[in-house]
């Protein structure tokens, strides 16, 4: 078994008072809690604080974590001969347990001993996945094949921690954050209680052209001076059949030219809108016959681009 | 253990729950999930329509109020609080990414 160092993951003192873990808790749970946190590993780093937290808040817990010893994190160590009379009445092996679950059956043995009936249905855990999916498969509807790294109890109560693979349909028109329910993928129930659910978050890739915004797509269309002025059609490039837009002429840079159903699926009926913006760009470097006729041009407008700069 | 495909189901606002079905997927009984609705917690489709019906995305906000009733100890009343506050950050977030999208990318 793999030792962890739960005083070092709160931050607290060996000796920590019952109150002070308790804020060490409350300050950690604030910065790490995913439903609050935008840090980055907010998951991981949570779900260590939760595990050391469940034993160290409980005195009896916390006894028996304190008989362990203490050892490096990550060492491999053996609990002191009869340690494990905490648990169970007969001797058993530590080898594929890890020390929160063994910890969550700690409390287990505590309900059976008080006749607390084991043999009450219980609902399988509810297994929760982030799945991101670039904006093709979004479009389109994919299958995913996911690796949850699922908990089932045993017949004693003893969770074991073992890679279950599920595949997903996925159906068309994902949008970011959305999510999906696959039921009764979650954990098994015991005794006769319903399995859970997986539930799956969707968040899409980012894409080299498209910008997305709900059901809309934005793409950039870059025009060089006399496509704008003198107008064209352009073949952008498809996501779900390629799409000819005109663009008219006097096209101003950042004006939005938008064509309807040509977004991304919705998901009753219909789809978003896509929309071009497009961009004057101009060549680095120009012949010296580009320059004659730009200046030719010049002298011929009388456009002036800055009129309302006189206005006041 | 690989299993057969699996259809997934948006929760999203096109697909509803009864209060039973919303209360068991999101592990509460009945009494609590409605204890939650007379707090504001959470709001069925139409509130004088009954029996009461969910839009399938409510799940997800009582999934996490569970969450942080569990993780934080909030009585109801501050739990509302703190939904009513992510739920401003979301939108607010929606609403940047809105704005982004239309912005010329680089």
């Amino acid at each position: 078994m793999k030792y962890k160092d739960y005083y070092q993951i709160m931050g607290v003192d060996r000796k920590a008072s019952a109150e002070e873990i308790k804020k060490a808790y409350r300050r950690l749970a604030r910065r790490f809690h995913p439903d609050v946190s935008k840090e980055t590993d907010a998951e991981e780093r949570f779900k260590d604080v939760a595990e050391a937290y469940e034993t160290l808040k409980d005195p009896e817990k916390r006894a028996a974590y304190d008989q362990l010893g203490s050892y490096q994190p990550g060492q491999d160590f053996r609990p002191p001969p009869d340690w494990e009379k905490h648990f169970a009445d007969t001797p058993f092996t530590f080898e594929d347990l890890d020390l929160a679950d063994l910890f969550a059956s700690f409390a287990g043995r505590n309900a059976r001993a008080s006749g607390a009936g084991s043999k009450v249905p219980r609902p399988g855990q509810d297994y929760e996945f982030n799945a991101k999916i670039s904006l093709e498969q979004a479009y389109a509807g994919t299958e995913l094949t996911l690796t949850l790294n699922a908990s089932e109890p045993d017949e004693r109560g003893f969770v074991h921690h073992r890679p279950k693979t599920v595949k997903a349909r996925i159906p068309k028109g994902a949008t970011e954050g959305q999510r999906l329910r696959l039921p009764g993928q979650g954990g098994k129930g015991s005794h006769g209680g319903a399995d859970g659910n997986l539930y799956i978050t969707i968040s899409l890739l980012p894409h080299p052209l498209f910008r997305v915004n709900g059901h809309d797509l934005y793409i950039d269309l870059p025009l060089a001076p006399w496509e704008a002025v003198l107008g064209t059609t352009v073949e952008v490039p498809p996501l779900g059949g390629a799409v000819r837009l005109k663009a008219p002429p006097g096209t101003r840079a950042g004006q939005q030219l938008r064509i309807g159903d040509r977004g991304r699926p919705r998901p009753h009926a219909g789809a978003g809108s896509l929309y071009a913006i497009p961009q004057i760009v101009v060549p680095a470097a120009v012949s010296d016959r580009e320059k004659a006729l730009l200046q030719d041009w010049a002298e011929h407008s009388r456009f002036n681009p800055r009129e309302h700069f006189q206005r006041r | 253990m690989p299993s057969g495909l699996s259809e997934a189901f948006w929760l999203h606002e096109h697909y509803q729950f009864s209060l039973d079905e919303l209360a068991e997927l999101a592990g509460l009984t009945a009494v609590e999930l409605r204890h939650w609705v007379d707090e504001g917690l959470v709001t069925p489709v139409d509130l004088a329509a009954t029996p009461w019906r969910f839009s399938a995305d409510r799940l997800f906000v009582l999934q996490r109020a569970c969450r942080l009733r569990r993780d934080f100890e909030l009585e109801p009343h501050g739990l509302a609080l703190v939904l009513q506050l992510l739920e401003r950050i979301e939108d607010l977030e929606t609403e940047m990414r809105a704005l982004r999208a239309r912005l010329p990318g680089v």
